[in-house]
Parts: C-alpha cells; structure tokens; sequence
C-alpha cells in the first residue's frame, strides 16, 4: 500500500521537485554553522555591502551577513511550522474523532468550541498572546520560539478538527466498523486501528496546508514583532529590518520573503501530490 | 428565519464572553503594564504614579476589575486609551471606515477578477489557458502578503519613477496627500498598491476554488438534465451550472473573513493605512489594553455579525435550506 501511494507521489514530478527543495532547505539550515559568518555578531564598518562573492545576499545595517542569518532563520521557520503542524494535527484528530465517533452531546460541545476559535479574529489573539504571554513570570516561556509554536497551534486545530470529524461521520456508519464492533471491539480500538487509519490520507494534505500557513503566520509575527524575538534571526525579523532600511538597501527584502515564498510554495506543492496519490480517481495522463 | 438569526445571534454571547475572559486576564496579569515607561521617568513620582492606578482602578482584584470593564462594554464604552487619554470608542469609530474602504475594495476587486478566471479555467479545463492560471494562482497562494507589499514598494515607490518628474508612479503611506484630504481620487490613487497586496493571494484562492467547484457542478445531474432539453452550452454554463458553483463560495468567504482581516492588518501596517490593524499594532507596541482588547471585541463581533449574515444570504440563495 505504502509503495503504491510513493509511486502515485512521485508520478506528479513537481511533487518530487518539491521534496527535493525542501530537503535542500532543512539541510541548508542544520548545516548553517558551515557559513564563516556569526548571524548576530554585529560589525558595523561593514554594513551595507552588497551582493558579493563573500557575502552573497550582501550585509545588514549592523554589518551582519544577510545569507548566514537567511540560513539561521530557516532553523525557526522549519522547527515552528512541523512543531506546529504536529501539536495542531494531533489536537484537532483528538477533537474531531471524538466529535465523529461519538455524536451527540460531545459532538455539539466540541463543535461549538470549534466555532468559537474560527470566530476569533486570529491574527489579533496571537499579536496580544505573543506580547503578553513573553511577560509573564513563568521561566519557561521565555523561550519566543516555544511561545509561537505553541500560540499557532492553540489557534490553528479548528480545521484538522471539522476534517477529522467529517471523516468519522462517514466512516463509522461503514460495514467494516459494524464488523469489528459485533465482534465486540471497543471504542478505542475502533477509534485507533479501524477507522484512523482511513483518515491518514486527507490528515496528511490538511497537514501540509496547516505547515505552509504557520510558516507565513510565524514570520509574519516576527515580522510585526511579536514572534521570536531578536537576536535570533528569523525571516519574518530580517523583512521587519530590511523594511526599515527599503531606501538604503531595498535588496534585503528581497532574499527572506523568497525563502518564505519557496518553502511555502514546496510544501503546497507536496500537498497537492498527496492529494492526487491518495485519491484513487486521479488518473494521471502521461 | 428572525427566530433564528436571533438564536445565532444569542449563541455568540459565551463565545464572546470566553474570548473577552481569557484576553483580558492574559493581558492584565502581564507585569509592567501601561504605566512602565511612567515609573522609569525620574520627573513622576511615585505619589503620582500611585494616584493614576487609583484613577484607572488598577489596584482592584483582577475580577472587579473585569465586572467593570464588561460592565462598560455592554453600555458601549471601551474605555480610555492610557496613551492618548481619548474615548477608545472615538479611536476605533474613526478607523473602522478606513478598514473597510481597504477590505471592501480588495474584496471587490476579488470576485471581480476571481470569477472570471474560475469560470474559464473550469469551462476548458487542462488547456493551455488553464494551465497558466493555475500556475499563477499557486504561486499567488503562496507569496507570503508582507513580502508582496513590500515588494510593490520596492518596484512602485523606490524604483520605478516618473521620468518626467521624479516623482514615484504610487504613493504610499496614509490615505491621502498632505494638503488633498478627503479627495476621493486622491485616496483612490493611495488604494492602489494596498489593494493589490491584499487582493492577489485571495484571487488566487478563489479562483482556484470556483474552478474546482464548476468541475464539481458540471457533473450533476441537473446539468445533464438541461444538456438533454436541448438548452445551449452557453445557457448550461452560465446559468445552471455558474448559480450553482457560485453557492458555496457564500460560506467560503464567512469562514475567510478573520484571514482577510488578519492580511488587513500586515497591508496597513506595511503601507501605514490608518486603520484598525494599524490601530491596533501601534496599540500593542505601547501595550496600550483598552486599545487591543476593544479592537479583538470589535472584530469578533463584526466577524460574528458577518457570518450570520452569510448563513441568512445563504438560505435566500439557496431556497434547499431551511431554517428551524
């Protein structure tokens, strides 16, 4: 079964095209240290050099080298997007497969919390979280990047959810669940071994469209200053600097809103070949 | 059909009610607080600084001072900005018609260019015209709204010049020229580059959506029924076919809105659009709370609001669904 899915995978080429990328851009940023640049050591007599053998993107306004910190950056874009994704994925399965399954009374209390978050307008909840939250005298949320990771997956779970319950909707009036059930399998066994693994499919597509968007929302936090905080280069932050210096150097902008751009773009397009490898009707013409 | 936009309308109270609890312990259990940059300041003294607590009743337990403020906001006052020492009612009341004149003309411009390329995709699908859409649009779903409106920027403000003049081909920044207040051209000419920042990751979206939806509807039985009485392609396509794709992008848009509020506020930000996202970033950068927490209220009620407007154009639309 796994090999049918990689095979359909890779038969759509621009999928295999964007794994590729996104390997290229996870080894990129583990290997970051390689550069012979600090990402916060500031030299100020260098700032604002553009691009050249030695410094490819060119320096900041603080003389920092623009591609070492694009790479360092990488680390927090990629950590919070699959940290994310993960937490959310997990909360919304929980959520939606205890909505499905059971029905009734848990089905219209969860749901109604489901409302309740996609009512919220998110982008304002995460700015006031993300400043208030950094502020609270708990040790451990210090740490900006656990902060962000743990804000978007709080306020992103909703649409995993409503997937997942929909799945089980369907699902659970099925033979095969009937079967097991009359051959005296409890919930959770049904639950786990029967019907999630028919959910693996969308789960997996709705998880690539959740990493791209907390991609875009963590650097666009730090970009407005409320993700992860300065010194730790992140995309976002480097587009906040490089706005400040449009006039002086306009190519900084340039190099970390394309990071974002590509990963982004990879990762939909990853989606979209699970799509078409877990959809049976898809028939490719070539 | 009023009995129950009325129910729609009763069941957002506790979803207000937890969002407004939350936010607002969050916020006031925060150390520094409004008054930080005060205490550092050697010219106040602490007997002043202890008189202006008293004033906005910071001393109280955090629940009195919660009973108040949702107190206050059921009579309709937000309370005071601590920044500027004005009504934050005036504040967000001069901001909400900027907000919306930008949403409002993004979205316009929207379905204006979405629709179309939609339709046409869906009506020769795997055609060449159809292939590039759907490469642009993945790549317009993709671009990150900060980086494109920087971009525009970049190209449209610090680059590209009129040669005659040397004047840059937009203007950006605020609504209007200094001196032309209140122009409608003006502001147009100031809309420009923000609505299109907003607007392309949206037309990519929808666009996509509509051309998957007409493939959808192209497949039902009530097509095929009117292909056999004989009507023509043209009246198939455009009548049947269109009404009906177009339905469920009604619900679509309700569940986008807080998205296009929240690309709302990176616009106005990035292009200093004095809005309620500008409002509210400025507020959150002084840690201003009447500010943030009336602009959060304002939003979730005008998000609610719109949605159950959406569910009620829905059931007009569609006359299947009724309303118990």
């Amino acid at each position: 079964m796994a090999r049918v899915i990689l095979r359909r995978f890779f038969k759509h080429k621009l999928a295999g095209i964007a794994i590729a990328v996104l390997a290229l851009l996870v080894l990129a940023s583990a290997f970051a240290f390689t550069t012979p640049y600090s990402p916060t050591d500031q030299e100020p007599t260098n700032s604002f050099q553009k691009t050249s053998m030695d410094h490819w993107f060119g320096t900041d306004e603080l003389g920092r080298d623009v591609f070492t910190r694009i790479l360092y950056g990488g680390r927090v874009s990629l950590t919070v997007g699959l940290f994310s994704t993960f937490l959310s994925i997990a909360l919304g399965v929980l959520v939606g497969a205890l909505s499905g399954y059971f029905g009734g009374w848990v089905d219209s209390v969860l749901m109604r919390i489901t409302d309740a978050f996609l009512t919220f307008p998110t982008i304002f909840v995460l700015i006031i979280l993300g400043a208030f939250l950094r502020e609270q005298q708990v040790p451990w949320l210090k740490n900006s990047v656990l902060i962000v990771i743990i804000i978007i997956a709080a306020l992103s779970w909703m649409w995993p959810a409503r997937l997942v319950r929909g799945l089980f909707l369907v699902l659970r009036e099925r033979e095969f669940v009937t079967a097991s059930r009359a051959l005296g399998g409890n919930s959770s066994r049904i639950i786990i071994q029967h019907i999630l693994p028919n959910c693996i499919g969308p789960i997996l597509v709705s998880g690539t469209l959740q990493m791209a968007s907390a991609i875009i929302t963590e650097s666009g936090l730090s970009y407005l200053g409320f993700g992860v905080q300065p010194p730790t280069p992140t995309w976002g932050s480097i587009l906040a600097t490089a706005q400040n210096q449009v006039f002086r150097a306009p190519w900084i902008a340039f190099y970390p809103g394309l990071m974002i751009f590509i990963t982004v773009m990879a990762i939909n397009y990853i989606g979209d070949g699970l799509r078409d490898a877990f959809d049976p009707y898809v028939v490719h013409t070539e | 059909m009023l009995t129950y936009a009325v129910r729609r309308i009763l069941q957002t109270i506790p979803i207000l009610f937890i969002i407004s609890v939350l936010l607002f312990f969050l916020v006031r259990s925060a150390p520094g607080g409004p008054l930080t940059s005060a205490r550092r300041n050697p010219n106040v003294t602490k007997e002043q600084i202890e008189a202006i607590e008293e004033k906005l009743g910071l001393n109280d337990p955090l629940p009195v001072q919660y009973g108040r403020w949702i107190g206050d906001m059921f009579k309709g006052d937000l309370g005071e900005s601590i920044k500027f020492h004005r009504p934050v009612n005036d504040m967000i009341a001069e901001r909400i018609p900027n907000t919306l004149t930008l949403v409002g003309a993004s979205f316009l411009l929207t379905l204006i260019v979405a629709i179309p390329i939609g339709m046409f995709s869906a009506r020769k699908p795997y055609s060449l015209f159809d292939y590039v859409m759907t490469t642009i649009t993945f790549i317009g779903q993709s671009i990150p709204v900060y980086w494109l409106g920087l971009g525009l920027i970049v190209i449209f403000y610090v680059t590209l010049k009129n040669p005659f003049t040397g004047i840059p081909f937009f203007p950006v920044g605020g609504m209007n020229t200094r001196g032309k207040e209140g122009e409608l051209l003006d502001t147009l000419w100031h809309l420009v580059l923000p609505v299109t920042a907003l607007s392309l990751g949206w037309i990519a979206w929808y666009s996509r959506f509509l051309r998957s939806s007409m493939m959808d509807v192209l497949h039902e039985d009530y097509v095929r029924t009117a292909k056999a009485k004989g009507a023509s392609f043209n009246v198939v396509y455009y009548k049947h076919a269109l009404q009906n794709a177009i339905l469920p992008l009604v619900t679509l848009i309700a569940l986008d809105l807080p998205s296009l509020f929240a690309g709302a506020l990176f616009v106005e930000t990035i292009f200093s659009w004095p809005g309620m996202g500008r409002l509210f970033w400025d507020a959150a950068k002084g840690r201003d709370y009447p500010i943030l927490l009336g602009v959060v209220m304002i939003t979730a009620v005008l998000i609610i609001f719109c949605n159950i407007l959406a569910d009620l154009a829905y059931g007009w639309l569609d006359p299947r669904v009724k309303y118990e």
